[in-house]
């Protein structure tokens, strides 16, 4: 199966995920600083800085995109509820 | 003493800014968490420029007529430009809707955070065009008055802002500044003695966001402020930098500070296993030697001293038996508790001993990622008398823990599969 390497900077946590986890999944089982809400791209508590490996991410949906605008979100930050990971190596933490 | 404001008059503020607001005197409960003794108000008011005038919040929705037969007595709905929308809470927006409709002329001024929760509140396509969102440094001009707006954040929600009308030194605060006070006389130089629903409603409302308070503040105390105009409660025209400096003080670490990171280890314990768990802990985090560690029993206290501990503590481990099913009610009070204070972002750990189950140590950590914790270190759980590879577990619990706090912790790398 496909895999996808995330670094929660925050707790210094490396962790393999099988390609196509969402965020939220995987920092709440480690336990990162990443924050929650609503859980369904609309809060926006759960902005995320990705600091390296954005690509790797599956790109926003309309609804997220509109919610980072809304929020005057900086680039290259996305919603931990809403992101996927794909593949390859990505560096995450709390906003 | 100045006359008590009658029903169907604005009130004069400052020159060219009158109070439209209401008088909710039968108010109780507020928002569920508040009390209050006398009531509230929901001050609303118009200022007049030499080319528009502008309305600043509104009412909760049943206190409409109040407010648009006071609104009345000082603006033509045809002559109002601005709406400015402080913060969109209900008790503040109520008559928005209505005044939109009332206004055709006026565009509405909200933060830029407040747009999400404006499409809740109204149909976004039919007001789309007439809204404006502002941040720090925005401004629009009333001709001879200009408002500029003054971006502060989760005071208590995220849209919160003020607006600053620099001609008369008037600060339109919201929520922020205000109290849930009810008394005709309006000034503070007028009202009762309302210190104590000031500082309440600090306690209640704001502390929680401590850090955007200070962040607010540095905003605010720059300002020539001749008179604050809060949302609710007295305004505040004799001396309101006192009121700033309050909060500043407010907002300030409650404890003496110390320059080390702390580490609370909390536990209750039946038969005595999760004491001597938490002693492990404790004696784990000790370890480092530069994090100030202390051990507290929860029957000890009530929450609330504990509370003012915490607020200002880096580390916190909860450790309580599994009775039941689930962790006992003492350690819940403390965790309930919680929400009122900034706890975003501090470690947070659980442990505990068990007799079948053992349900209490994820149900902790689950609250305390809740609470916006992080809780890097697994937890650990023992079965009635803990064996000498717990009390290790317990004491590696505590020394991981502190290695956090001091930004020492060994990177680990971990599958995803290998995570409950
Ligand atoms: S949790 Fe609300 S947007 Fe992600
Ligand atoms: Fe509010
Ligand atoms: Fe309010």
């Amino acid at each position: 199966m496909p895999k996808a390497t995330v670094t929660f900077e925050d707790i210094g946590v490396t962790v393999t995920v099988p390609a196509g986890t969402r965020l939220i999944e995987v920092s709440e089982k480690v336990g990162a600083g990443i924050t929650y809400g609503c859980r369904e791209g609309e809060c926006c508590t759960c902005l995320t800085k990705v600091i390296s490996g954005h690509e790797h991410l599956a790109a926003p949906s309309v609804l997220e995109d509109q919610v980072l605008k809304d929020n005057l979100a900086p680039r290259h930050h996305r919603l931990a509820c809403q992101a996927q990971l794909l593949g390859g190596t990505i560096v995450v933490k709390p906003a | 003493m100045p006359v008590a404001v009658r029903p169907d008059t604005a009130v004069a503020v400052a020159p060219g800014v009158h109070w439209v607001g209401a008088l909710d005197p039968a108010m109780r409960s507020f928002d569920i968490i508040l009390r209050t003794a006398n009531g509230t108000s929901y001050n609303a008011y118009v200022v007049r420029g030499s080319e528009g005038v502008a309305v600043i919040d509104t009412v909760k929705a049943n206190f409409s007529a109040d407010f648009f037969a006071r609104l009345e007595t000082v603006a033509d709905y045809d002559k109002i430009t601005v709406i400015v929308l402080n913060h969109l809470e209900p008790d503040h927006s109520g008559a928005l809707p209505e005044l939109l409709h009332r206004a055709p002329k006026a565009r509405l001024y909200i933060s830029h955070q407040a747009q999400t929760m404006l499409k809740g509140l109204l149909d976004w396509k039919t007001v789309k065009d007439r809204v404006v969102t502002v941040g720090t440094g925005d401004e629009v001009s009333l001709g001879d008055r200009t408002l500029r707006f003054l971006n502060t954040p989760y005071l208590h929600w995220p849209d919160t802002q003020c607006t600053w009308l620099e001609e008369e030194g008037v600060l339109f605060s919201g929520d922020f500044l205000g109290c849930h006070y009810c008394d005709p006389r309006l000034f503070n130089d007028a009202v009762g003695d309302f210190r104590f629903s000031f500082e309440y409603y600090y306690a209640h409302i704001m502390r929680p966001f401590r850090e955007h308070v200070r962040e607010a503040l540095d905003l605010i105390e720059p300002l020539p402020l001749h008179v604050i105009a809060p949302a609710h409660g007295p305004i505040l025209r004799d001396d309101p930098a006192d009121y700033v400096r309050r909060y500043r003080a407010l907002s300030s670490s409650s404890l003496h500070s110390i320059n080390t990171k702390t580490l609370l280890v909390f536990y209750i314990s039946a038969y005595g296993a999760t004491r001597r768990m938490a002693e492990a802990v404790a004696a784990g985090a000790e370890e480092s030697g530069e994090v100030r560690v202390s051990l507290y029993d929860i029957e000890g206290s009530e929450p609330q001293p504990f509370v003012d501990l915490i607020e200002e503590a880096d580390a916190l481990l909860f450790g309580s038996p599994t009775i039941n099913g689930d962790a006992v009610k003492p350690v819940w009070d403390l965790l309930s508790s919680l929400t009122m204070v900034d706890v975003k972002g501090k470690l947070g750990a659980a442990f505990g001993s068990y007799g079948w189950s053992g349900e209490a140590v994820p149900m902790i950590e689950d609250r305390l990622r809740r609470l916006k914790l992080r809780v890097p270190v697994p937890g650990v759980k023992a079965r009635l008398s803990p064996t000498e590879d717990e009390f290790a577990a317990c004491r590696e619990l505590g020394r991981q823990t502190a290695l956090h706090l001091l930004g020492r912790a060994e990177h680990r790398t971990i599958d995803m599969a290998s995570l409950a």
